[in-house]
């Protein structure tokens, strides 16, 4: 277009370039400084305040343990979804807009919904008692219970957040081409075949945005853990808001934060070098 | 052609009408109770917030509406903060919208039309934010925002949930704009038409669908948003940290009737542009 005019695009990028540096490269720098430092100079201090805290193993091991079952379980339904919204014509529409619901959910909200059925006189419960499996109301969020805590928990994670990743799977499957499908069925490839080795390997860049988008919104999972199970259950974010609002120490926080950081970056690189996809497109 | 396909036929042929109507019915169960995986639970929280202090105790439930009224949600509305909190929220997310729009989309149009050095940065710039999380820039944040006195704030809660929209309004508005055929724009320049004309009277009305629900998007980004705004408030508590907070001490019913309050507004919105937010996310069509 009119190269006479080359300073338009800066024009037009700049207002978000400088606010994205102030509010997001900025603060980063200051997290990763607050994080490292005591008093104004390097220090490894918070740092060890964090790694020796109490709770700071529990809230490693069980941040970890989350993402582990609810993104492979995620990506799994949301294939799922994919695959059968593919075969049908009419009412297509529709369901895809009752799937793509818990979009607009929550994680608190999410965690308030699954508290409703899970709660010692809720819904859960009460189908248990009808079907004689339990005699008394048994209690399933509270820290005698870790397990049931957890199961709890990650039932409403993948309530919640299955949406976002068949949004991004269905919209990978829309782009392989019908003519590979018959193809294969004409050479003879089964339904597991086909799905295996062709819309597998094509549907590789919408995988790997949804694991990315996923691990990392899954390293920052927290008001739903707060809602269901209160401070029983550690998780990293849910210590970082501890740190900051009930202990007032902001360096430990910080030191959570880049923990997070880190993780989700390391994430992130792993799933870039696994799937090797063309940068172009990412979405 | 292979076994598989020879016994499907054989099957077809021999009873073709129950193999077909079989498999549908597979088809079909799956997709009611995946649809019943989403809704259910929203229908009994729901009843848990027009329940009540006695629908809360009840044992064993039914799943059935009995015994609800709107009273009990009309009472969590009148509680001390609920309204306040609902409105701080609406405050946030508009700043958030006009925000996140107001610099998103000039840079997404920036993205889609020029080719120019230091696009493959802004790219990574924007692309980089989503390895993070981003509520999390909320810790250093106060010490600033106290400095400046928007600790405490809706604008300062406005501000960073900015930070989580702007990204993805830039990156979506790209692909909007991509979505308008440039000739249409260069045949306004040939009628006349200044390059800011042949924008605002060409391309602005063929993108407004997508703006409109990328606006939607980010509304729903600042509504949910829970740590950001629980650590940068005390009094001004949007509705997420205001539930945050009272959570621990709050009756069951209380904490049912926020959940409902939360899913509502989003919910509705989301459903108001689902088109739009299709064809955006490239799901609409088959």
């Amino acid at each position: 277009m009119t190269q006479n005019r080359p300073w338009i695009p800066y024009l037009l990028i700049l207002p978000s370039v400088v606010f994205l540096g102030l509010l997001f490269i900025v603060p980063l720098v200051q997290t990763i400084w607050l994080a490292v430092s005591d008093d104004g100079a390097p220090s490894p201090a918070n740092m060890q305040r964090m790694v020796t805290d109490i709770n700071f193993m529990q809230s490693v091991r069980n941040t970890f343990l989350l993402t582990i079952v609810v993104v492979p379980v995620q990506i799994a339904i949301a294939l799922a979804m994919g695959t059968m919204v593919a075969k049908i014509g009419r009412g297509r529409e529709t369901i895809l807009w009752i799937w793509t619901i818990p979009l607009g959910i929550s994680d608190l909200a999410a965690g308030l919904v699954w508290l409703s059925i899970l709660q010692n006189t809720g819904y859960f419960n009460s189908l248990l008692f009808s079907l004689g499996v339990i005699s008394r109301q048994a209690s399933w969020l509270s820290y005698q219970t870790p397990v049931a805590l957890f199961i709890a928990i990650a039932v409403a994670e993948i309530w919640r957040g299955t949406a976002i990743v068949m949004v991004i799977i269905v919209a990978g499957l829309n782009q392989v081409p019908k003519e590979f499908k018959e193809a294969a069925e004409i050479f003879g490839a089964g339904p597991w075949t086909r799905f295996w080795k062709i819309t597998l390997p094509l549907i590789r860049p919408a995988l790997q945005s949804a694991l990315i988008l996923r691990t990392v919104l899954a390293f920052e999972v927290f008001a739903v853990v707060y809602a269901l199970g209160g401070r029983n259950f550690p998780v990293l974010v849910g210590e970082a808001y501890n740190w900051q609002n009930q202990n007032q120490n902001y360096s430990v926080a910080a030191a959570y934060a880049v923990l997070i950081m880190v993780i989700s970056l390391a994430a992130t690189l792993v799933y870039l070098k696994a799937f090797k996809v063309d940068p172009e497109r990412l979405p | 052609m292979s076994t598989q396909a020879i016994s499907s036929e054989a099957a077809a042929t021999a009873n073709p009408a129950s193999f077909v109507s079989s498999r549908r019915w597979l088809l079909w169960s799956g997709i009611a109770a995946l649809c019943a995986w989403v809704l259910v639970p929203i229908y009994l929280v729901a009843l848990g917030a027009f329940g009540g202090r006695q629908g809360v105790y009840i044992w064993p439930k039914t799943g059935l509406p009995t015994g609800i009224s709107l009273e009990p949600f009309i009472l969590f509305l009148q509680t001390e903060g609920v309204v306040r909190s609902f409105l701080n929220s609406l405050g946030a997310a508009g700043i958030t919208v006009a925000l996140s729009i107001l610099l998103g989309a000039p840079a997404g149009y920036a993205l889609a039309r020029y080719n120019f050095p230091g696009k493959d940065s802004y790219r990574l710039l924007v692309l980089l934010t989503r390895a993070f999380p981003l509520a999390i820039l909320a810790l250093p944040l106060t010490v600033s925002f106290i400095r400046l006195g928007l600790y405490d704030t809706i604008v300062g809660v406005g501000l960073i949930h900015t930070v989580l929209a702007l990204p993805f309004a830039a990156l979506v508005t790209q692909g909007i704009f991509l979505g308008v055929p440039k000739e249409l724009e260069e045949a306004a320049w040939v009628f006349g038409c200044t390059r800011i004309q042949a924008f605002f009277k060409v391309v602005a009305p063929l993108a407004l669908p997508g703006i409109v629900a990328t606006a939607v998007f980010a509304f729903v980004i600042s509504w949910n948003e829970v740590f950001a705004a629980s650590v940068l408030t005390v009094r001004n508590r949007t509705l997420t940290a205001y539930l945050l907070t009272v959570l621990s001490e709050s009756p069951m019913h209380y904490r049912f009737a926020g959940g409902l309050m939360l899913i509502l507004p989003s919910v509705v919105f989301i459903f108001a542009v689902r088109r739009y937010l299709f064809a955006i996310w490239g799901i609409s069509s088959k």
